[in-house]
């Protein structure tokens, strides 16, 4: 079997529209959750979110692709831009992009293409819809666009698990690279939820905070939305060390599973398994983990169960765990999560930096685990898990090793 | 020249991404550069500028019989199809 090494990443997120602005937001402990701007903002009773602010797609795309890209395609793509840059591919044209592809996790897809059609038809009475309503709208078009710019002509699609559409993504790419079935695989995810639509749907569930998002913390509100990207270059090790590229971080362990129980509520039998399942996956016991990037989204019922899989499956190791939800910095990017989060890991690993959990007032005895309050710390972490927990329960967590 | 031909010659010229000044009657869309999907993008555009409707399906072969569709061989008949329309809407 083939070892798996990140050897690029890009992002856009609400903290930066790129991977060092991300990290520093990290040691700083900043939150990019807001009062949102948007249309009819104030027909929405929970209007805080995590925006990209200032985003200017004429900056990064010409006037004759623009119209093709929705909102989650231009962050996916200038995501995977960075990402290539960094890992120093030459891509386009190469025996390695013939078997090279594409694996991106998003749920809404183009979902403010939607919002602003459905807006047209229904609230303007327009009868006419723009003619790339189609091809921007569609959950895969981040994939395609992706796999367009730079020529990779292998394995391409998208995954769609609610919030865990990127940790099933990067994990299947992590798969596909480990079994030999493609060389190299641009990973991640994608998201732009925030329109009226897509925060007035949320609303519905009553689980969005009107306050601030404060993960396991005992007097925690609930969630608030972000938007944005990030994008990873995996690789095989032994192509990344033939061309001297440098490494990131290697993923060693990769599990899914599903609680089949119900379909918002979680489950901690899901999620242990799925902790312990990349673990076993990775040929590691539980107390060869240092870190661990939490799905904690804020709400009462996932942070409660999520840590209680983390005692249930590291026991007397769960007191000397580090875990943390940059959740409350970045907002909850639903589909496009998993994959800004594992920036959080590649920080860990990579300086010895574990990014806080924001918001956090007062310690919960129901969770009791040292989620990192506040303040990032310096910390050795040889290895980290990343969780995703979505919606529906479906569960995949990834396993990464210091390079 | 037109107010329809001007704007026709506009918003081709804007999907064309050349300065209107280079348009002639004569000129072709495929000619210009546009593909498939220009195309569905410069009907759209004049869709909305006129405020018509255009008959036009990205499936046409060509073959119909003539008087059936919208003839978009070339920028003079685009003109006169957009003309056609404006006169039928003002009947």
């Amino acid at each position: 079997m083939n070892r798996v090494v990140i050897t690029g990443a890009g992002t856009v997120n609400a903290l930066a529209g790129d991977v060092a602005g991300t990290f520093q937001a990290f040691r700083d402990g900043r939150v990019a959750i807001a009062p949102l701007n948007l249309r009819d903002v104030d027909r929405l009773s929970s209007p805080l979110g995590a925006q990209v602010q200032g985003w200017d797609p004429s900056a990064h795309f010409d006037a004759r692709s623009l119209p093709l890209y929705d909102r989650f395609t231009q962050f996916a793509l200038v995501a995977a831009c960075q990402a290539v840059l960094q890992a120093g591919l030459d891509l386009a044209g190469s025996t390695l992009a013939a078997r090279a592809g594409v694996i991106m996790g998003n749920a809404g897809g183009g979902l403010t293409t939607v919002d602003e059609t459905y807006r047209d038809v229904y609230a303007l009475g327009k009868n006419r819809v723009h003619p790339f309503t189609v091809p921007r709208l569609m959950t895969s078009a981040a994939a395609s666009h992706i796999g367009m710019a730079h020529g990779l002509l292998g394995p391409t699609f998208t995954v769609s698990t609610a919030c865990a559409s990127s940790n099933h993504a990067m994990g299947l790419a992590f798969q596909m690279i480990r079994s030999g079935a493609a060389p190299v695989m641009l990973t991640g995810g994608a998201e732009a939820m925030l329109c009226f639509g897509g925060i007035k749907a949320w609303e519905g569930l009553r689980v969005m905070t009107s306050d601030a998002v404060r993960p396991f913390s005992a007097d925690r509100s609930g969630m608030a939305q972000g938007e944005g990207a990030a994008v990873f270059v995996f690789e095989d090790l032994a192509h990344a060390r033939a061309r001297g590229a440098a490494v990131l971080a290697e993923v060693v362990g990769f599990a899914m599973t599903a609680d089949a129980h119900n379909i918002v509520l979680p489950s901690k039998d899901g999620a242990e398994r799925a902790m312990a399942g990349a673990l076993a996956d990775a040929g590691l016991g539980a107390g060869a983990v240092d870190y661990i990037n939490a799905h904690g989204t804020g709400t009462q019922a996932n942070d409660k169960v999520e840590s209680a899989a983390i005692h249930g499956v590291f026991g007397a190791h769960a007191a000397r765990l580090l875990v943390s939800s940059t959740k409350s910095m970045h907002g909850h990017l639903i589909g496009g999560t998993g994959a800004v989060e594992l920036l959080a890991c590649l920080l860990a690993l990579g300086e010895g930096v574990v990014a806080p959990t924001a918001g956090h007032r007062a310690f919960d005895p129901d969770c009791g685990l040292d989620v990192v309050p506040n303040q990032a710390r310096r910390a050795p972490v040889t290895l980290a898990l990343s969780n995703a927990f979505a919606f529906g329960g479906l569960n995949a967590v990834l396993a990464l090793r210091a390079p | 020249m037109s107010f329809v031909a001007e704007t026709v010659i506009r918003i081709i010229a804007d999907k064309a991404m050349v300065l209107p000044e280079t348009l002639t009657p004569d000129s072709t869309l495929s000619g210009l550069g546009i593909d498939s999907l220009g195309m569905v993008e410069a009907i759209f555009a004049l869709e909305e500028a006129f405020d018509i409707s255009i008959p036009f399906s990205a499936q046409d072969t060509g073959a119909e019989s003539p008087g059936q569709g919208f003839d978009i061989s070339t920028i003079g008949a685009i003109i006169a199809g957009v003309e056609g329309l404006l006169a039928q809407r003002a009947a």
